[in-house]
């Protein structure tokens, strides 16, 4: 995490701080020990710290503490933050996404034990890689849709059905969804996918030829259905 | 027709009041490892640091969903760190080993760094008894005030204060000790 070496910096304690003028200078035999101790203020744990958090995350996952892994896939949108329970995926988000947000988003609506682990993200990571350089049609990691409600988990779960190269209407998600009438809340559910890519809201587009709108922006849309072989209209 | 206004996300969940959502772990672990690994070095010494920071962070983990506020998380790790460091010098305290002489310190040069708290100071700081070493590193260390340190280890300030003094009182006869047998 970016912020993270940042936040480990603000933990060293100032020169000059507190510790000098409290007085505490052991002095015996022409030779301070306070001091002495004191210097260990400013060794450096950051590394050592960083390695044993890095092994806490693993030890986390085996004692089934780790509520939330998440790590980042490389794609050409820049790197995804993915992060999965282990239920399964539970989100996919691009580059430009605030990440402290995405994370404490994940706090409130699943657990705030979330960590780090590449190894807990692997799988998903490989398969995005794989699913960017046209290896892979099928993601076999299952969705956690646990964080989203009623209707609108209905629609996603019936999106993860389209096939890969293959687009549906709003219409038809709202109808798959169970309620035929409800195109503007299907496209809600959808504008709102926190799995995008992997729960395939690019693949839905509107009934009259228009693409619709997407969550990472059109032209990732665009791109993304050219990977899967989709002819667009209008479009070269 | 569909608004493409549709496809932005939710806002996020508005701030609880004084912005004290719990706050993912990892955030919180990235804030306060450095300062709990160098606590934990200090108290139980560069070889098991690293084991006792696990056991600290993990117990914390184990609770951590039931926080009720964010309110003074340092302070809460260093209770959990206080109490794991404590433990494991009992352990230890229990295990067959040498008897702890009081090492040699008059040989360190003065100042030099001790990145990994080998020396024969930390030796003699490891080598009291464990409340009075916990409350040592509090103070110096990390330059707790008593208050802190105190609620840190759940006694009063006074105890505090009486830790800390029998654990310096403790290494300058040590030191004294040394110099008077050359």
């Amino acid at each position: 995490m970016k912020k993270s070496a940042d936040a480990g910096k603000r933990q060293e304690p100032r020169p000059g701080g507190r510790t000098r003028a409290s007085g505490l200078s052991i002095m015996s035999g022409g030779r301070l020990i306070g001091p002495r101790l004191q210097s260990m203020q400013r060794e450096p744990f950051e590394e050592r710290s960083r390695l044993a958090s890095a092994r806490l995350a693993e030890a986390a996952g085996q004692a089934g503490l780790r509520d939330v892994a998440y790590g980042y896939a490389d794609s050409p949108f820049g790197p995804l933050l993915v992060a999965v329970t282990p239920r399964g995926l539970a989100r996919v988000a691009y580059p430009e996404r605030d990440e402290e947000e995405t994370l404490e988003r994940l706090a409130v609506e699943i657990s705030p034990r979330i960590l780090e682990s590449g190894s807990a993200t692997g799988q998903i990571r490989r398969e995005l890689e794989e699913y960017f350089e046209g290896r892979r049609k099928v993601f076999s990691i299952g969705v956690d849709l646990s964080a989203v409600r009623g209707f609108g988990r209905e629609v996603l779960r019936q999106t993860a059905r389209i096939p890969f190269g293959s687009v549906a209407t709003y219409r038809d998600m709202a109808t798959r969804a169970g309620s035929p009438r409800a195109t503007r809340a299907a496209g809600n559910a959808l504008g709102a996918n926190p799995i995008p890519i992997v729960v395939p809201c690019h693949r839905v587009v509107r009934t009259g030829g228009g693409l619709g709108g997407y969550t990472g922006g059109v032209e990732r849309k665009v791109a993304l259905l050219e990977l899967e072989g989709v002819e667009l209209p209008g479009r070269a | 027709m569909i608004r493409t206004s549709a496809m932005l996300d939710r806002p996020a969940p508005a701030p609880a009041p004084g912005n004290q959502r719990i706050p993912p772990f990892q955030s919180f672990l990235e804030e306060h490892r450095t300062l709990v690994y160098r606590f934990l070095a200090a108290t139980v010494g560069p070889d098991e640091a690293d084991d006792v920071f696990q056991e600290t962070f993990l117990a914390a983990l184990r609770a951590y969903p039931k926080l009720k506020h964010a309110g003074n998380l340092k302070g809460w790790i260093l209770a959990i760190a206080s109490r794991k460091a404590i433990d494991a010098a009992r352990a230890r305290s229990r295990r067959p080993r040498p008897v702890p002489e009081l090492p040699e310190i008059a040989d360190v040069p003065g100042g030099s760094p001790d990145p990994l708290m080998q020396g024969p100071v930390w030796a003699a700081v490891r080598a009291l008894p464990p409340r009075q070493r916990v409350a040592l590193v509090h103070r110096v260390v990390l330059d707790q005030p008593y208050a802190e340190l105190a609620a840190a280890m759940g006694i009063s300030a006074d105890a505090a204060r009486a830790d800390v003094y029998q654990a310096l009182r403790k290494l300058r006869e040590g030191w004294n000790d040394d110099e008077e047998e050359r």
